[in-house]
Formats: C-alpha cells, structure tokens, sequence
C-alpha cells in the first residue's frame, strides 16, 4: 500500500504541518527559558539586602575618612579639611566632568561645588567607574601622586584618578564620576545612606 | 574516509556477542587500526592528543575536588585550605587541577600555533577549525569561573572587574552584568552558579564540542606538515592512501612517548612550581575575598594576559570603554576567521614566502609582548618625559601596548592581502621529511 502512495502526498499540508509543528515547539521552548533565565536574576533576598545603613559621622576627624558597607559595597565618607575643600577649584581644568553634567551620578541635591550635602561631608560608593575596582584612598596633597596631587583617590586595577569630590581626571580609564549614592542626615551626627527626603 | 565505513564483525566469542549488538569492532576499525594518518607528523602533532589527556586529568582531578569544596562565600575559602591541608592527598589533587589549568592553555596555544603554522584550517578543515575555536572560547570560560571558586581576593577582583565588561555593552549592559552576577556585586550568589557553570554546564559543552572536533577530523582526515592531501594519492589496489600509516599502532605508540614526556614536565611542576612565582596561582589569591579593598595590583592568569592588555591599550570613546572591550573580544574570535582570510594558494609554511613567515613572526611576538604587558602594571617602565609632544606624560608601557595591539589586528586584517601576494613555492605531490 504504501509503496503506491507517492502521488497522493499532500506536500502543501505536510509542509504546512513541518512549519505549525515548529512554531508550536519554539514558542513552547521560548516560553520554557524564561523561568530559567528569569532564576538568575538578583533574588528577593538580595533585594532585601539593600537596606539603608546607619552611620555616627561625629567620630571622623578632619581630613581623614571611613569606610561602611551598603548593599555589599564599600561607602566612602570623608571629612574634608578647610584647605581639602580649596583644593579641589584647583582641579578642574584637569577634570573629565566638573561641572556634573552626568546627572546620574549623583542626587540633585549634592549636583553643587562639594558634591555633599553638607561640605565637608562627601560620601561615595568606592567603586572605581571604570570595572568596579575599589581605589585606594590617597587623601595627602603630593606624596607619591606627584606635585600636583590635590588628594584623592587612585585605582590600582587601571589607574583611574579621582579627586576629593569624586571628580573623574582627563585621561583616566574610567569615563565618569563616582557615585554619590542616595543620602540624607537624620539629625547632626548621624547619617542614612541609602534613604533620601526624595523618598 | 567516509566512503570506506566498514562493518567488521568478530567470527566468535564475546566480541560477536557484542558486535552483534554495538559495532565495536568497526569503531576500532575506522577510528583506530584502518584510520589512516599522513606518515610525517612531527613534534607538532603531540598536542591534540595531550590536550586530550588534560582534559581527562581535569575531569578526574575536578571530580575528587568537588567532593570537599564548598561553593559558598562563606565557607569557599576555608573548604579549600582544608583540602590543601586536612584531606588525605588534596594538596595534589589541588595542585593537579590549578597546573593543569595552566597546561591546559599551554598545550591548546601550541596545538592553535601547529594549525596556523601548517594551514590546518583551510578548506576542507574550517569547521574542525571552527570547532576549535569554540573549544578554546569554552575553555577560557571554564578557566574563569573555575578562578573564582577559590574566593580569594584575585578570585574576587579578577571576576569583578570581567562581569563589568559586560556592563560597557551599550544598552543592556548594566542589566546583562547583574543578570549574570544575580547580585548587585560579585556575592554568594555569583560564587554559587559560577560553580554550576564550572563543573556541569562547560564541562559538558566541552566534551561534546571534543566529540564534534573529534568526528569532523576523522571525516576530513589530518592535515600534515606538508600541508599535502594524503588522499589524493591511493593505493591503487587497497584504496590506502600512500602517504599514510594506521593511526593505532603507528600514532597511539607516539603519543604515548608524548605523554610521558609531558606527565614528566606536569610532575616537575606540581612538586617544585606549582604556584609557578605567581603565574599559575597568584599570591593574592591566598588572602580571602575582601569586597571593601582592592589589592595594590590586579592581572589576570598569564593564559588571559594578552587579551587583557589589549583591553587597557584601548582608550576610551566619547566617555565610553566599550572599544576597549569588544577589541578585547574581536582579538579571540578573530581565529574563528582566518579558514577565509587566508587566500593562499598553499596550507603549510613549509611552501608560503617570506611576506607571511614574517607576519606570523610579527604576530608571534605580539602575542608574547602584550601577554607580558598584561601582567605588569601598566606604569611599570614609567612615563614618557612631557617635553615629547602627543605621547608627553603617558606610560610607556601603554605606548607599546598599543602599537602591538595594532600589530595583533593587522596580522587578521591583512592577511586577504598579504596571502594572495606572498610568493608561494611549489608543492610537491607526496609528503616529505624534513
């Protein structure tokens, strides 16, 4: 029977089956992979994990700075001295970005000279723009930076420079500014980072 | 061979039984004691089969691992300086896999270079070559996340500033680097599926990929140093190339001689070297993963350094480093091409001129400067004095980085050119020795 069957194939509706058949199994395996691929994504735990962290800034001298960990990453908070703060005009025509036009890397609160909310006070996600390195604090004017080192900070995995604001200098790997991450002061000496009035 | 698949059965016995049921005796037949291999391989040829072996010994050794190691940031650190010290033999166990790791990329180089050498890639041979290259892309993945299974700081760095790279691809790439962490940073979460990569997901790819390699080499046959197709002469009776020799006992009993050469060097290294100063195990990797502090200097293993120097040379663009890191990724996948930017009209070395023995020469040694350059600091000769004007201020060390970075791409981009003009010299019809 089958030997006497060739000319009465239907091709049209075999093909047609071939391709509804094939369809029907990518969208099938397409729909299958999300969950999959979905599971890789940060879980609820590690959302959680990002809660804002308390900080008791009355202890951090002038010129010297702290480190603390939000979200599993290290944040820099530095007092700056008097003559810290005057450097860092000096370092502007140097810079890639001084006037913070990148907006997203910091609130619009601190988008001012000092990049802070309060001064003296800048605080920074220490991760390095460029591929996430922490720079190594060189806060001291000179020292082994050279003789027009301000203070700041210095990558060691591709040696990015960055002033006491942050502030990217030309001719860095790293295309950007630090990160201000979302803060604001609960009262005088206690800090939130994390947490902002913005909500 | 295709077109002499013979099904060889056994007359009795147990191996009747089992031909009967699976063609064993076949298989040892076309792959093994009727596989005909050109009769000229030289020194070259040892490095597929102890690529084999390597894999083999990291399988095994993988295994034995696998059962102390714990996959947890807590507890990853630990886990391995307890089989360091604690399990019965772990320290060679441990030192098998992290050198084998290293020879892994030693003898995969040396099997890539007999291919570019000889012209193994052309036509017939670009996907057994392509295949190749997605062993060796697999292989560099392997090494990767097997990197950070140790969560010391190099681990930890090395996978933090890698899964950043893929942040600079445009538009998805932030989204694309924390899918790929499951985290916000390199965390527990990463260490834990970066061990499922590691020791199911390219394992498995690798061995089927082998298996693929391994298939589509049989089909098309080996080239050899000549670069001469071995079955365009047969025996006009038997249908044997002239040219070639039974693959078992003539090339098994080679390689073993290859083997125990290696396994002699592999020992050597595991009893005496087997942090090689630094280069197979770096020192920063015995400090735990410390995700507040960088150390002073980050490279890679010495297997990734020419890629990675390739990734610093290239400046940023318009407040992007996105060139940089798809230079870096064009630099591996650029083998994947040459089967069709080799215009020459011959395979082997042995018959191409000057111009392209010169360029290989070039690429050779670009190759091995910027591997170096890769595992210094890139301020490590110094910057050049400020009086000198474009170049005045910058390190040294990236000045000639770049110029072979440019060197490396030009080697690809102009083989078309420099192929097709090379004098090339006549090729002989039967194999030579020499």
């Amino acid at each position: 029977m089958a030997n006497h069957q060739d000319d009465k194939i239907d091709k049209k509706k075999r093909s047609f089956l071939i391709a509804a058949t094939t369809v029907t199994g990518a969208i099938g395996a397409g729909a299958i992979a999300v969950p999959f691929l979905s599971s890789m994504t940060p879980s609820e735990r590690a959302k959680a994990a990002g809660a804002p962290v308390e900080v008791d800034v009355s202890k951090i001298e002038a010129g010297s700075m702290i480190t603390t960990e939000w979200r599993g990453q290290p944040v820099w908070i530095i007092n700056r001295s008097k003559a810290m703060l005057d450097g860092l005009k000096k370092n502007d025509p140097n810079l890639s970005d001084p006037n913070l036009d990148v907006i997203s890397q910091q609130p619009s609160y601190c988008k001012n000279a000092t990049r802070s909310l309060k001064p003296n006070l800048l605080v920074l996600v220490g991760i390095c723009t460029h591929l996430g390195c922490s720079p190594s604090a060189k806060l001291q004017t000179q020292g082994d930076m050279g003789e027009n080192w301000n203070g700041g900070f210095f990558c060691p995995c591709h040696g990015s420079k960055f002033d006491l604001a942050g502030r990217v200098f030309k001719g860095s790997p790293a295309p950007i500014n630090l990160v201000v991450p979302p803060h604001k002061y609960i009262n005088d000496n206690t800090l939130l980072i994390g947490e902002d009035n913005k909500g | 061979m295709k077109t002499e698949i013979k099904t060889k059965k056994s007359k009795g016995g147990l191996m009747a039984w089992v031909d009967e049921r699976f063609p064993l005796s076949s298989l040892i037949t076309n792959h093994l004691t009727e596989y005909y291999a050109p009769k000229n391989f030289n020194f070259w040829y040892f490095f597929g089969s102890l690529a084999m072996l390597v894999l083999v010994l990291q399988l095994v050794t993988g295994i034995f691992l696998t059962m102390h190691y714990k996959p947890d940031a807590e507890l990853a650190f630990g886990s391995v300086e307890y089989i360091m010290r604690d399990v019965s033999f772990g320290w060679l166990i441990r030192y098998m896999h992290s050198t084998g790791a290293s020879m892994f990329f030693v003898v995969v180089y040396l099997h890539m270079f007999r291919g570019l050498i000889y012209g193994s890639y052309k036509n017939p041979r670009e996907l057994l070559w392509l295949f190749g290259v997605a062993i060796f892309l697999c292989l560099m993945g392997e090494a990767f996340f097997g990197y950070l299974l140790p969560w010391g700081q190099m681990s930890y760095w090395g996978a933090q500033v890698i899964v950043n790279l893929f942040s600079a691809i445009p538009f998805v790439g932030p989204d694309l680097s924390e899918w790929l962490r499951g985290d916000y940073l390199v965390s527990d979460a990463t260490l834990n599926r970066f061990f499922a990569f590691h020791v199911i997901a390219l394992p498995l790819a690798l061995c089927g990929l082998v298996f693929v390699h391994l298939v589509a080499l049989h089909e098309v046959g080996s080239n050899n140093p000549d670069g001469v197709e071995i079955k365009k002469n047969l025996d006009k009776k038997t249908s044997i190339p002239l040219d070639g020799i039974p693959f078992h006992p003539y090339y098994t009993v080679k390689d073993l001689v290859g083997v125990s050469v290696f396994l002699i060097v592999f020992a050597l290294i595991i009893f005496y070297l087997p942090e090689m100063g630094g280069y197979f195990l770096e020192a920063n990797n015995f400090i735990p993963a410390d995700p507040l502090k960088t150390p002073a200097h980050i490279a890679p293993v010495w297997y990734f350094t020419p890629y990675y120097s390739i990734l610093r040379a290239v400046p940023p663009v318009l407040n992007s480093q996105f060139p940089g890191v798809a230079a870096m990724g064009l630099s591996v996948l650029a083998f994947a091409f040459l089967p069709w930017l080799d215009k020459s009209k011959v395979r082997s070395i042995r018959y191409k001129g000057n111009l392209f023995k010169r360029w290989i020469a070039l690429f050779v040694v670009s190759f091995f400067i910027l591997g170096y350059l890769g595992t210094v600091p890139s301020n490590v000769w110094g910057q050049f004095s400020n009086a000198i004007p474009v170049i005045g201020g910058v390190d040294k060390a990236t000045v000639v980085a770049r110029i072979f970075t440019i060197t490396y791409f030009l080697f690809f981009a102009l083989m078309p050119y420099y192929s097709k003009k090379d004098k090339t010299k006549p090729v002989p019809s039967r194999v030579s020795y020499k």
